[in-house]
């Protein structure tokens, strides 16, 4: 395998989640977490869930990441159902998960490592290749402990695109920064999609960020946890977080939440 | 101004030094039991000199050595074992717990009627010194490891073996060293109780030098002997720990 065909995007791949159900047990209650899922994401497609905490959106992502298991049901990528963690589908949590004893690009190698077919000079040249892309090449010999917390999830989004990924898995990657630096996020983050077509799914509080980046917005409702409404956004893209326009997208599906629930104190606008 | 430090230490040991030789000239107790710094010193140099003092530096330093590297190579693999398997944390964990709190020096009388009067009693000791503590704290570092960290090497295709040895081992690099560092101490401490109270033909070590100066009154050769232990101590921490704690102050930004 070559460096360029190395960098060159892999083909996103479609999500089908096929009537997923999981049960857990969690502080001596039984949580009805999913209850008979099934969402289908297309290929490059960005796919919003967003819910009260415990509607099981978090639970869903790990299944599609593969770190956990579906009690009953499927998911299939690529027509392949998942078994367990692939390097075609790259998770972003909420904390940035960096390691500390490594710096930037050692952090960004780490999966790279992992990855058969690389010289260490193209493992660089690729880590680096990504470092740009986030806005941090003059950072990669920075110790993690440095970074503000802006940066830091920009290294793990440098990292999780490294070993190019067919699907992101992104879990509230943005829940934790200000407001400033979410702002800037968002921007780049449709652009890198643009320009490096994956399939996302973003789970997220926040009904306004997912209208700001989702082709699609997937409403989740808790006890058990199952979809309830579905919104396509067929606004033009590179979206503003701070138009009108998304502003009424917003209140439409926040409506859509608050007809569902009484709890509106969970959604930030 | 860059030399302000140094001569503010230099100032206070020289201070110290002086207080000490004029409770010395002040003649408060009998100078067998309080001897001057310059006897002290003499005592120093001509042990120096006849090479008692480095042939005994080398006994107690290779004794110390030995000892304290086989515990940490034995108690860093038990200990990630430990933290793995529930089984072992249950039985060997908890006796490792219950032997770390029992000091060292209560397993020189048992050494010694195993070993009898040689140095594998001594290395037995300082093994003891080390291992329980290293194992404790090599397990506590491993339960503290963040399981996102688990969890992001397990999403970019790491597992198994990959996991502990990339993820967990240097995730709980702090914990260890602060091991290595409680193992090194409760060694150091044994190893010197079992020179003072045993003797070992093979070898004369600095607390046999300590044992001897009491046994001949020689008060500046005691005193003498316990400066070196002290600074042995002293560099030690420097050498051996200072390059680790670097290491983590700066990859983990943790306060010096």
């Amino acid at each position: 395998m070559t460096l360029q065909t190395e960098l060159q995007n892999e083909a996103p791949s479609k999500l089908s989640v096929q009537r997923v159900t999981k049960r857990f047990r969690s502080g001596g209650r039984d949580v009805h977490a999913l209850d008979n899922i099934s969402l289908e994401v297309g290929e490059g497609e960005f796919v919003c869930l967003v819910g009260p905490s415990g509607c099981g959106k978090s639970t869903l992502l790990n299944i599609i990441a593969g770190l956990e298991k579906a009690d009953e049901g499927a998911v299939l990528t690529g027509g392949e159902p998942i078994t367990g963690p692939g390097r075609d589908r790259m998770v972003m949590f909420q904390e940035a998960a960096l390691f500390p004893w490594l710096d930037v690009l050692d952090n960004v190698l780490f999966g790279l490592k992992l990855k058969p077919g690389l010289s260490k000079s193209e493992r660089i040249e690729v880590a680096q290749f990504y470092l740009k892309l986030v806005g941090l090449e003059k950072f990669t010999r920075a110790y993690v402990h440095e970074l503000s917390g802006g940066m830091k999830q920009r290294v793990a989004l440098a990292r999780s695109l490294a070993p190019n990924p067919r699907v992101l898995l992104m879990d509230e990657p943005f829940a934790a920064l200000d407001a400033l630096t979410r702002e800037q996020f968002y921007g780049d983050l449709q652009q890198i999609w643009q320009q490096h077509r994956k399939t996302i799914v973003f789970v997220t509080h926040n009904v306004r960020e997912a209208v700001c980046l989702g082709d699609r917005v997937v409403l989740f409702t808790p006890h058990p946890g199952r979809i309830s409404e579905q919104f396509r956004i067929d606004l033009p893209r590179r979206r503003d977080i701070n138009s009108i326009e998304l502003a009424r997208h917003a209140i439409e599906i926040t409506a859509a939440l608050k007809g569902r629930r009484g709890a509106m104190e969970e959604y930030a606008i | 101004m860059t030399l302000r430090r140094p001569l503010q230490i230099l100032l206070f040991f020289v201070f110290g030094l002086a207080v000490w030789q004029a409770l010395f000239m002040a003649r408060i107790w009998s100078p067998v039991l309080v001897p001057s710094p310059l006897s002290v010193g003499r005592y120093l140099y001509e042990a120096a000199v006849d090479g008692t003092l480095w042939s005994a530096i080398l006994v107690t330093m290779r004794r110390l050595m030995l000892g304290y590297l086989f515990g940490i190579a034995l108690g860093l693999p038990i200990g990630l074992l430990i933290a793995r398997f529930r089984f072992l944390g249950d039985t060997i964990g908890l006796l490792a717990l219950g032997l770390q709190t029992l000091p060292s020096v209560c397993w020189v009388p048992l050494a010694l009627l195993w070993f009898g009067q040689t140095e594998g009693a001594m290395f037995f000791v300082v093994v003891m010194g080390t291992l329980w503590s290293m194992i404790i704290a090599t397990d506590n570092g491993v339960r503290n490891v963040p399981p996102i960290y688990a969890r992001a090497a397990r999403t970019m295709g790491s597992s198994g073996l990959h996991v502990w040895l990339r993820v967990m081992l240097p995730a709980s690099l702090p914990f260890i060293v602060s091991g290595m560092k409680q193992g090194w101490a409760f060694a150091w401490r044994s190893l010197m109780a079992a020179e003072i109270y045993v003797t070992i033909l093979s070898g004369f070590g600095l607390g046999n030098l300590l044992h001897y100066g009491r046994e001949l009154n020689a008060m500046e050769q005691v005193i003498g002997i316990m400066l070196v232990i002290i600074l042995i101590g002293l560099l030690a921490d420097k050498i051996l720990f200072s390059p680790w704690e670097r290491f983590l102050h700066r990859r983990w930004g943790t306060v010096k």
